[in-house]
This record gives C-alpha cells, sequence and structure tokens, in this order.
C-alpha cells in the first residue's frame, strides 16, 4: 500500500500555520479533545478546518440524549456543537477517559505551538530527582497497591479456576493477582521561577478580557511549571494605585477610576528586589491591560521603571494587550516606539479568544 | 495476509457467522499498526484516495487523540465486494475476535440492506480512480487552482438527494421551441354529446379548471427547472459553465457523497447490527473463560453512553433486542397494543419465536429513520432514559428539556431526516430571466448558521459563476440572501413583492 498522508498533513500543518492557502484561514478553528485532570476537564486543542456547509445554527437544534436527571439538568456547555455524526464510515472509536498531567498537558501545548525548551540562568549543577508513577508491577508495598488492576486479576483467576460464585461474588485477591504501581526517577536540574501577573483593573477591563486574561496566564502557568522545578506566581492589581492580591482577587475584581500603570511597574520592581534576587531566580513579569494609561507623563515614568528596573532583573518582560471597547490601545504603540530595541521586551495583542494561541506563542515562542 | 493464529480465529468466526445465517461478501483483513491505521482512516478506509489536506486533518486528529491516550480506532470496514477490514496490530486476541465478529455483522448489512443496493461495490478501485484523475489535473493546472475547487465542491457536498438512486429518469429534456415546434393553443377536453345534453356533459366550470390545469403546467414547463430539485450537485454539473476537469471533479465529489450516503443513512441500525451480532457470536460461541473480563470490559466500552449524545452502538443494540423478544413474545399487533392491562402486558408471552426471522427482514428494509419510527416504544424510551435537551440562552448550557417519548421521537427523527441537515433547492436557473440562480431553503422550524451559509454561497457562486441566491427565514423574517461574486445582499422578501408577482402573472 503507498501511503502519502505526510503530504496532505504538512499541507493541512501550513493551512493551519497561514502559509498557504491564506483565505482558509477564517475557517480555522480549535476545537477540543476533553482530557481529565483529577476532577477537571481539560481540553487539547485540536485545529480543525471546517469548509462551511448549510447547516443549522446549532444552538437552535438542541437533540436527543440518553441518561438520568430530571428536566433542567445541564447536560454540557453551549460552547460544544451537538453530537452530530458526520457522514462517511466513521470508524469506530473509543472516548477513552484519561487523565491528562499538568506535564503532559505542558507536553501537548509545547507540541502544538512548537515552543523552544527554555535554558534557564541560576543553579544550574544542582540536579533533583523526582520520581513518577509511570507503570505497573508484580511487587511493591501495599500503599501503593492497585485497586483495580488487582481486583481484575483476581476476577480473573476465580473465573478461569471455576471457584468465582455469580450468587455470591466475592473476590479475594491472593498474592498472585497483586498489581501495584511502578515509578521512574527522573533527573531534572534545579531552577526556580517566579511570575509577576500584573493587570490593569481600571473600569475599561471588562469581564471579557478578564477572561482572556484568565486563559491566557493559565497557559503561560502551564509552559512554564514544565520547565521549572519551583514555580512561584504573584498577582499585582491596580488602577491608578497597585496593590498585591491573591489568585482569586485578581482575576475577580473590578474597581473604577483611573489607570496609572508605573504604580503597578514601581510595586513589582519593589517585590523582586526584597525576594527574588536575580542570580538565583528566572523572572517573569507579565502584564495585562486595555493600554489605556492616565497620562503621557506616566507613560514617560513607565518607560524608565522598565529600562533601569526591570529589565535588568527579568529573563522576559511582556506585555499582553486586551482589547476593549474604551482603551485607546495607545500604550502598546508607546512600548514599541520607545523600547523597540529592547530584546527583552515582547509585546502581543489580544483581540480574541482565537488570539490566544498566537499570542502564548509571542511570549513563549523566544525560549527565555 | 493474517498470521496463522488470527486465520484460524477467522475461519472460526466465519463459521459461525455463516450459521446464524449472516449472508456476506468476502472479507479481506490487514493487520496495520496504529500509525497505518489511523492512515488509511484519515482516508476514510480508501488508502489510495485523491489527495487533500482535510484528508491529513483528520490524521491529525486521530494521531492526537491516540497519542495522548484519549481515543483509539478499534474496527474499520469498507463498504466494497470483497469487503476490506482492518485491524490494529496491538490489540490482544479477545479484541480481533471481537473486532472480525463485529466486521461480519458490518458485511452482512452492507450486502443486504436494501439502502445499499446501488452503491457501487467496486469502491475501492473507483477511488482509485478518483485519485488518478485528481493527480493527473493536479499536474496539469497545478495544486492551487484544483485543491481551491474541490474546497468548493466539498462545500456543498451535502447538496444531495438521498432517494436520488432510485428514482428512475426520464431522458433529459429538450425544449420543444428549440425544435421548432408550435405550442399548442390550449382547448380543454369535451366529451361528445347532444347539444341538448352540453351543459351537463361538459360544464363549463369543468372546462375552465382543465384550461387552467393546462396553463399551469405550460407555465411550468417554462420554468428551469420545471420541479425544485434537492441533488443540486447534479443540477451545477449539467448546467454550470464549467471547465472539463472541473467538471469530472464535481461529479467524482458527488459520486462519493452518494457512496457514503446510505452509511449515514443507516448509522444506528449498521452499529446495532453489528453489535448485536459480535456479542452473539461472542458470548454464545467464542468466548473462553479466560478472556471474559476482557471482553466484558471493551463490550461495555463501545456502549457507554455520555449525556448529551446518543450513541448508535448502544441504541441500536438494544432496539434489535427489543425488537427480537417482542416478536418472540409476539409482543406487537392489534390485540397487543390495545391491551391496557399493564401486568398482562408485562407478562404477554404467546410463544412465537419468530424474533430472528424479524430481525433479519428489520436488517433488510429498513433505513435508521423508518427504524426509529416504527421500532420506538414508550417502553423503550423508558427504560433507555432517553431524553430531548434543548440550549438555554441564560445559563449558556444545554440541558434536559423532556422526557415524553412523542417528543423524542420527533426530536430524534428530525435529527435523522436529511442527515440532521437543512433541505435546500434549486428552485430557478434563470432567476430574473438572467441566468442567476435561484435555491430556496426549506424551512422546517429551524434557521441555517448565517455566516456559514454566505460563505457557502459564495462557493456556490464560484462554480455557478453568475449571481446566486438563497431564499431562507432568518428569525422571523423570510429573507433572500444573494451573492454576485463581489458583495453579499440581503433583502426582506416583502409581501408587497409577491403581489407584484402575482399581479404581473399572465391570467
Amino acid at each position: 500500500m503507498v501511503i502519502k498522508i505526510e503530504k496532505d498533513h504538512s499541507r493541512f500543518r501550513q493551512i493551519v500555520k497561514g502559509t498557504i492557502r491564506k483565505n482558509l484561514k477564517k475557517y480555522i478553528s480549535h476545537t477540543e479533545m476533553i482530557g481529565r485532570r483529577g476532577k477537571e476537564l481539560v481540553s487539547i486543542p485540536v485545529p480543525q478546518i471546517d469548509l462551511p456547509h448549510f447547516k443549522y445554527g446549532q444552538k437552535e437544534v438542541g437533540g436527543v440524549g440518553q441518561g438520568d436527571g430530571p428536566p433542567g439538568t445541564p447536560i454540557g456547555s453551549g460552547d460544544q456543537d451537538g453530537g452530530s455524526g458526520e457522514a462517511g464510515n466513521q470508524p469506530g472509536e473509543h472516548l477513552l477517559e484519561v487523565e491528562v498531567s499538568i506535564e503532559e498537558l505542558a507536553e501537548i501545548l509545547g507540541e502544538e505551538l512548537e515552543l523552544p525548551r527554555i535554558e534557564p540562568r541560576g543553579k544550574k549543577n544542582i540536579i533533583s530527582e523526582k520520581g513518577r508513577y509511570t507503570g505497573i508491577r508484580r511487587v511493591g508495598p501495599e500503599s501503593l497497591r492497585h485497586f483495580k488492576r488487582t481486583y481484575r486479576e483476581a476476577l480473573k483467576r476465580q473465573i478461569v479456576s471455576g471457584t468465582y460464585n455469580h450468587e455470591r461474588p466475592v473476590i479475594i485477591p491472593v498474592r498472585e493477582d497483586k498489581r501495584f504501581r511502578a515509578w521512574k526517577e527522573q533527573q531534572h536540574p534545579e531552577s526556580n521561577a517566579v511570575i509577576v501577573y500584573m493587570m490593569d483593573v481600571s473600569g475599561s477591563m471588562g469581564d471579557e478580557q478578564k477572561e482572556l486574561v484568565r486563559i491566557e496566564s493559565f497557559w503561560i502557568e502551564t509552559w512554564l511549571r514544565s520547565q521549572y522545578d519551583g514555580l512561584k506566581i504573584r498577582y499585582i492589581i491596580h488602577d491608578a494605585t497597585a496593590r498585591e492580591v491573591d489568585k482569586e482577587t485578581f482575576y475577580h475584581t473590578r474597581e473604577s477610576g483611573g489607570t496609572v500603570i508605573s504604580s503597578a511597574y514601581e510595586l513589582c520592581s519593589r517585590i523582586i528586589k526584597q525576594e527574588y534576587s536575580p542570580e538565583d531566580w528566572n523572572i517573569y513579569p507579565f502584564h495585562f491591560s486595555d493600554g489605556d494609561n492616565w497620562s503621557g507623563g506616566d507613560t514617560a515614568r513607565c518607560m524608565k521603571l522598565l529600562k533601569e528596573e526591570l529589565f535588568p532583573v527579568s529573563n522576559q518582560f511582556s506585555y499582553g494587550q486586551v482589547k476593549s471597547h474604551y482603551g485607546s490601545g495607545q500604550f502598546i504603540k508607546d512600548l514599541n516606539q520607545h523600547l523597540s530595541e529592547e530584546e527583552i521586551l515582547v509585546t502581543s495583542e489580544i483581540n480574541g479568544k482565537d488570539d490566544i494561541l498566537r499570542s502564548i506563542k509571542d511570549f513563549l515562542g523566544k525560549g527565555r | 495476509m493474517l498470521p496463522p493464529d488470527l486465520s484460524e480465529i477467522r475461519e472460526e468466526i466465519r463459521g459461525h457467522a455463516a450459521a446464524y445465517g449472516l449472508d456476506f461478501f468476502e472479507v479481506i483483513f490487514h493487520i496495520l499498526d496504529f500509525k497505518g491505521i489511523n492512515e488509511v482512516a484519515a482516508y476514510g478506509g480508501f488508502p489510495t484516495r485523491y489527495p487533500h489536506w482535510r484528508f491529513g486533518m483528520e490524521y491529525d486528529r486521530l494521531s492526537k487523540g491516540y497519542k495522548y491516550g484519549l481515543q483509539k480506532i478499534y474496527e474499520m470496514v469498507i463498504n466494497n465486494d470483497p469487503c476490506y477490514a482492518y485491524l490494529l496490530s496491538a490489540n490482544q486476541l479477545v479484541d480481533q475476535k471481537i473486532v472480525m465478529a463485529h466486521v461480519y455483522g458490518h458485511c452482512d448489512f452492507f450486502k443486504n440492506n436494501v439502502w445499499f443496493s446501488k452503491t457501487n461495490r467496486k469502491m475501492v478501485d473507483e477511488m482509485a480512480n478518483h485519485g488518478v484523475r485528481i493527480q493527473r489535473y493536479i499536474e496539469r493546472y497545478g495544486l492551487e487552482k484544483v485543491e481551491a475547487f474541490i474546497d468548493a465542491s466539498l462545500s456543498i457536498e451535502n447538496l444531495i438527494d438521498y432517494h436520488a438512486p432510485f428514482i428512475q429518469r426520464k431522458g433529459k429534456q429538450t425544449s420543444r421551441a428549440l425544435n421548432g415546434e408550435e405550442e399548442i393553443p390550449l382547448r380543454a377536453k369535451r366529451f361528445k354529446s347532444k347539444d341538448y345534453m352540453n351543459d351537463f356533459i361538459n360544464p363549463q366550470e369543468a372546462i375552465d379548471a382543465e384550461i387552467r390545469r393546462l396553463q399551469e403546467a405550460m407555465e411550468k414547463k417554462k420554468q428551469f427547472p420545471e420541479t425544485p430539485q434537492k441533488d443540486v450537485l447534479r443540477f451545477l454539473i449539467e448546467h454550470s459553465p464549467l471547465e472539463n476537469w472541473e467538471r469530472d471533479i464535481l461529479s467524482l465529489i458527488r459520486e462519493e457523497s452518494y457512496y457514503f450516503a446510505p452509511q449515514a443513512q443507516t448509522k444506528i441500525m449498521n452499529e446495532g447490527w453489528a453489535t448485536f451480532w459480535h456479542s452473539t457470536i461472542m458470548t454464545q460461541k467464542c468466548l473462553k473463560d479466560s478472556e471474559l473480563i476482557d471482553y466484558a470490559d471493551h463490550h461495555s466500552g463501545t456502549l457507554g453512553t455520555r449525556p448529551g449524545v446518543i450513541n448508535p452502538y448502544k441504541v441500536g443494540l438494544e432496539l434489535f433486542r427489543d425488537i427480537e423478544e417482542r416478536w418472540n413474545k409476539g409482543r406487537f399487533g392489534k390485540e397487543y397494543e390495545e391491551c391496557d392491562n399493564i401486568a398482562e402486558k408485562k407478562k404477554w408471552d404467546l410463544q412465537l419465536g419468530l424474533g430472528r426471522e424479524k430481525i433479519f427482514e428489520v436488517r433488510k428494509i429498513y433505513n435508521d429513520i423508518t427504524f426509529i419510527d416504527t421500532f420506538l416504544t414508550e417502553e423503550f424510551c423508558e427504560k433507555h432514559k432517553l431524553f430531548t435537551y434543548r440550549f438555554n440562552s441564560q445559563t449558556g448550557m444545554y440541558e434536559i428539556a423532556d422526557r415524553d417519548y412523542r417528543k423524542v421521537k420527533a426530536k430524534l427523527l428530525f435529527s435523522l431526516t436529511n442527515f440532521g441537515q437543512p433541505l435546500i433547492y434549486v428552485v430557478n436557473g434563470n432567476y430574473r430571466n438572467r441566468g442567476e440562480l435561484l435555491l430556496k431553503h426549506q424551512h422546517e422550524g429551524v434557521g441555517l448558521k448565517q455566516d456559514y451559509a454566505r460563505d457557502t454561497l459564495k462557493n456556490l457562486q464560484s462554480i455557478w459563476r453568475r449571481p446566486v441566491h438563497l431564499e431562507t427565514i432568518v428569525g422571523e423574517d423570510e429573507v433572500r440572501v444573494g451573492f454576485d461574486g463581489k458583495e453579499i445582499v440581503e433583502e426582506k422578501i416583502g409581501e408587497a413583492e409577491e403581489e407584484k408577482e402575482k399581479a404581473e402573472a399572465p391570467s
């Protein structure tokens, strides 16, 4: 059999990347495969190009399902299309529920966006060992016994040997049935990093904008966590003044009033100075705003702060500008104009959900 | 082709399947590793298919699903004579058994179900031909150009008439005016009568009605097409000003659409039937004690349900089992239907033993729509906890709407009608007397996805070359959306306009 899938596959990848057939770009969507992490469902982006068809507006359709619950029970969010079977001889597929660990998520992300590995600064020569459960073996301590596997082996043995009584289905594992989790040691260079998230929470930043920031920062965090053992995260919000907050507050606060960006940069610089020496830490300040600043004078002050205080200690300074109805979007222009020669500064505009992946790539694609 | 152990198993399962009365094309099994099976699956089972990026896309999705352990393909079978089926090399022996038994179920269905009777049984060869033809066009006209045309064609590949293969077509109509034939003046037929009886035998009303009918028929003849055409692809192939290579691509895409259509038309039945037989063959004949647990694990995996999605394997299997039981026990017909004593109904058993015979008949003449319509009973809905769901715009979630079996059935039938796709017809190929194309969406209470509809119109225009229009309903309004090659124009179809048209019509 001559198989030429590689050609079609690379052509598809090229279209997704936007190097060819640019008019198809608007049909690209990142549908998801659903994996599970603990109790949470996480999604793995799978790029899809959906050629337009005459079809029903999905939300209007509704459909038929199977399961428990009285009328009104929610069964899924409105983002996903209903389960419409595509034409063609679909091969039978098993949907398996698996746990996707944070490491795997990061790997998926890295592969999707072709992110480079980060070469960390700091204590390069200290190696730490970390165990990870990767398999199953027949011997081990009771505390690591894999209950389900053991049960299955015992059940199999009892059925084969005829000692299984379906009237009284008691399964008693013997020693040969037992299965245990096995782990592998993995070596990591030990290095520490800190992310300082700063966000503008002035009146012009709405829920939509914050949602963008939340999604983006989740992925940034996931990726950096895969690159560094010890990752600390600090959160700063600012309007006319800045203060440090916990994660919950960070994503949910909404203030009104003006915006003085330099206040956040000052606070950030103070935190770094007091707690994170650049010799030992890889430092990643991220700032999200809609691009409005109080005055040109303050913008000048921001430039000065960045140049003198933040750039020298950071691995990378990232500025993400989300689009809002009220913001002028001026700040990113100022940054690019005055600091374009600074390699340490990365700016990116996030105009909507579809921009998130590209923007993550902007930020993390440098490998710093 | 198969290693000796699998070859032995195949012989065994084939024997059992035949003994149960399954009647199938010969099956050729191939063993592939996961990469191979993903490749073949990406091409819809036809490794020799024409090159196109969407197969690469499918491959991307399948490989990712496999790699991250989210899903895996475990059976694939092609409707062809002989049937081709693919096994995953990494599967355990018991899995291979399940798959083989399942495959024989599918093959029996392909061969015997009437909706498959018009499919090309040499499709593997035909697909290879398509591949060669498109490859040749690519070499001659360039990849970009051919690919763009394929994309435009795929955008309308669902505009076919699923009943078309069963319709006997009349010969191509030629315009009579072109033949120089005079139009015959309208004359209603009169019966012979004596003068004084004439008013009774040929009443004036009847004559007027006859003349009106003839006039309408004449009007129709002038229309193009005479009646609305659901097979939009066929209409385009016959009447668009296409290059030959374009026409060829459009027709081979249409051919593939028709080939795959019965599989979508019988998804629930086909999977149900195959699952019925793999479970029957495995549990009654093939299963060794040591394999029981793995079998049960995988079988239940196949039948797993999630809220919000109908699992065709599960629903199909349970319906076939239900039918078999009902016909074995005589739970059908007037007497049973009219019995309103629940206790009596519960223990109703006439010991007819007609179940097996009945399900073989069902697999022969039904498709999903008639299958559900005929055999989905109130008891079944209740037992299997079926419900309808709807979108709640306040919470942004889908939620369970109702468990009433009539509503479940209606909704399910709606989602199966035309495969849950809107009905689109060509109503006028010479719209405004300017060679423009007018399509009509037969509105069934659910609107079209607007952005998609507009982009599809653009693709249609690139094929028809002249402006194209679509009549549909947006919200409450009847609208006509048109694309003339430059911009989208949307206009309400006003009542005033309709009246004007009426006034202009010759009376």
